[in-house]
């Protein structure tokens, strides 16, 4: 076979995959600009596309609240987890401790553990604090990770600890030191960490349904789960909600890309 | 010198103190809580008032043993495991290949698409393939009209219905496994393929006797974390079948969900959690155990 033949064969097969890949995501967002009704003739309906599904998701149905729950929950949890994370991360690498590597190695082992084994008792815990149904509730899983330590950690071992010992030398404290020498110097894998934890936030699903109860305070998922409940025959109005979940993070992650990639294959090969 | 050390030791601990708090307090805790949980009735009853709980040993395990759901849960999230992993890991290999062919153009392109649905929201598109598996007017179904297969009812149907979600799974998480095996097979040396190429060997036998080999630990690693993550299955048949039709898509967190926060039979759904810990483990010292076994081979 020619070279030119080959090429043309792979990328057929790399636009029809591309094409099959796609579809959903192209199917949901068309039927989300149809009529109610209107998605059974896609091509009929993207002639005189319409927003009236998304209006009545803003006007009757509340959703801006919800998108405003998941965004507000997704960057509160991301502030805390990263700061969390990076100065334990940091903690781990470069500061001398006793126990410390015993200690590390003891997190490390954690990994394993899926976190709905303990939801169980831990919403009972919630719910002795009066905090089921509360913002501070969904949080509490996601205020530090074993494996955001870990990324951390692994990114601050390669800094040379001569930037460390030179801030010492000058005389300025350990705070000041993570705050003016390494915050800077991690900065690369904190936004690849602040990736992680916002699409991770945002997309949970599981623990938000457990904690909250009061509709107002659901999150995009969990209100668009009990709006099908109600509306499942309503296939362009469902669409316009999967398409308001879901255009966020992928607009974040067509944004950062880079930063995302190549933190997986980091803590992916590591192994 | 001395105070230096004892001053950069004691900053260590406030470093690492609220992480340690965090995950002492909500992670390990509820997990050491959930085993004692196990070993109780707590039901409905004692979410009222504790002073009904009561202490009831192996009571809870050994009515798992003997529940069919638990069984039919078990054997289904083992097949949502055990067909849905490897499959989705072929995909993934696939995928890397094409995307990494030497003759690619436009890579970060196709890798960005293929990419895509994992960072959606499961939920969503949960959704959104719930209509695309319409008996009627779903397109999955009008695609394969075209190839003259006659329609299938995917959800409603217990027979298709696992491999329904299976087939969204594969579609949502491939582009990861991907990722890794495209940083893989960046990662083996040129000069591997330069000697087998020298020694004759063709396309398919490189690929047989090079690629293969050197991609096996990042092909163990990534079957081991998706048969994690497929251990998992919960939002899937909780958007697309509630665990249905009878109970062919009931999952064993599913089950832990219903039984503990449908019903409050708390001690009971702690057993389920359990159960399916062992299982994560045994799973992963099994593929562990493999590797090993294989690798040895190899060398």
């Amino acid at each position: 076979m020619s070279r030119t033949l080959r090429s043309l064969l792979l990328h057929a097969v790399l636009v029809a995959a591309a094409v099959l890949t796609l579809l959903p995501l192209v199917w949901m967002l068309a039927a989300s600009l149809a009529a109610t009704g209107g998605s059974g003739d896609l091509a009929a309906a993207l002639r005189r596309p319409t927003l009236a599904q998304y209006r009545t998701l803003f006007e009757r149905l509340d959703l801006a609240r919800a998108l405003a729950n998941s965004a507000g929950l997704a960057a509160a949890a991301t502030a805390i987890s990263v700061t969390v994370n990076a100065l334990a991360g940091y903690a781990f690498a470069k500061l001398r401790f006793a126990g410390r590597d015993r200690l590390f190695r003891a997190l490390l082992a954690t990994l394993v553990i899926p976190g709905q084994i303990g939801m169980l008792p831990l919403f009972l815990l919630l719910k002795e604090l009066g905090l089921v149904n509360t913002w501070a509730g969904v949080l509490v899983p996601s205020l530090a990770s074993v494996f955001g330590i870990f990324l951390v950690r692994q990114y601050a071992l390669a800094i040379p600890q001569s930037l460390i010992d030179a801030a010492r030398v000058d005389g300025a404290g350990e705070g000041r030191i993570f705050a003016q020498v390494m915050l800077p110097a991690l900065r690369p894998i904190l936004v690849t960490l602040a990736i992680f934890t916002f699409l991770g936030t945002w997309n949970d699903f599981l623990w938000p349904l457990v904690v909250l109860t009061d509709d107002r305070l659901y999150t995009l998922p969990v209100a668009l789960a009990n709006l099908l409940g109600e509306h499942v025959q309503d296939v362009e109005l469902m669409m316009a909600g999967a398409v308001l979940t879901v255009a966020p993070v992928v607009v974040l992650f067509a944004a950062l890309q880079r930063f995302y990639l190549q933190g997986i294959v980091t803590t992916g090969l590591r192994e | 010198m001395r105070q230096l050390q004892q001053s950069e030791a004691r900053a260590a601990w406030v470093f690492v103190a609220p992480a340690l708090g965090a995950i002492a307090a909500f992670l390990f805790a509820p997990v050491a809580a959930s085993l004692a949980l196990s070993f109780t009735d707590f039901d409905l009853y004692a979410v009222a008032d504790a002073r009904n709980l009561r202490f009831i040993g192996a009571g809870n395990y050994t009515t798992l043993l003997g529940d069919p759901l638990f069984w039919r849960a078990l054997r289904n999230t083992a097949y949502f495991a055990l067909v849905g992993g490897p499959l989705s890991v072929a995909v993934s290999l696939a995928a890397a290949l094409l995307v990494n062919a030497r003759l690619a153009r436009l890579r970060p392109l196709w890798r960005t698409i293929f990419f895509l649905p994992v960072v959606t929201t499961l939920v969503a598109v949960a959704v959104v393939w719930r209509y695309l598996y319409h008996p009627r007017v779903g397109l999955v179904n009008q695609v394969l009209a075209w190839a003259g297969i006659t329609p299938i009812d995917w959800l409603g149907d217990p027979l298709w219905a696992m491999p329904a979600l299976i087939g969204l799974a594969i579609w949502k998480g491939f582009g990861f496994n991907m990722v890794i095996f495209v940083a893989g097979l960046q990662s083996i040396p040129a000069r591997l393929y330069e000697a087998a190429q020298l020694d004759g060997a063709g396309a398919w036998q490189s690929f047989r006797h090079v690629t293969l080999p050197q991609l096996a630990p990042t092909a163990f690693f990534v079957a081991v974390m998706t048969m994690i993550g497929s251990l998992q299955l919960f939002a899937e048949p909780y958007v697309m079948t509630q665990g249905g039709p009878s109970n062919a898509t009931l999952s064993v967190v599913l089950l832990m969900f219903q039984e503990g926060f449908r019903f409050w039979n708390m001690g009971y759904a702690a057993a389920v959690a359990f159960a399916l810990f062992a299982l994560l483990l045994a799973g992963t010292a099994l593929q562990l155990r493999l590797r090993r076994a294989t690798g040895e081979q190899g060398a």
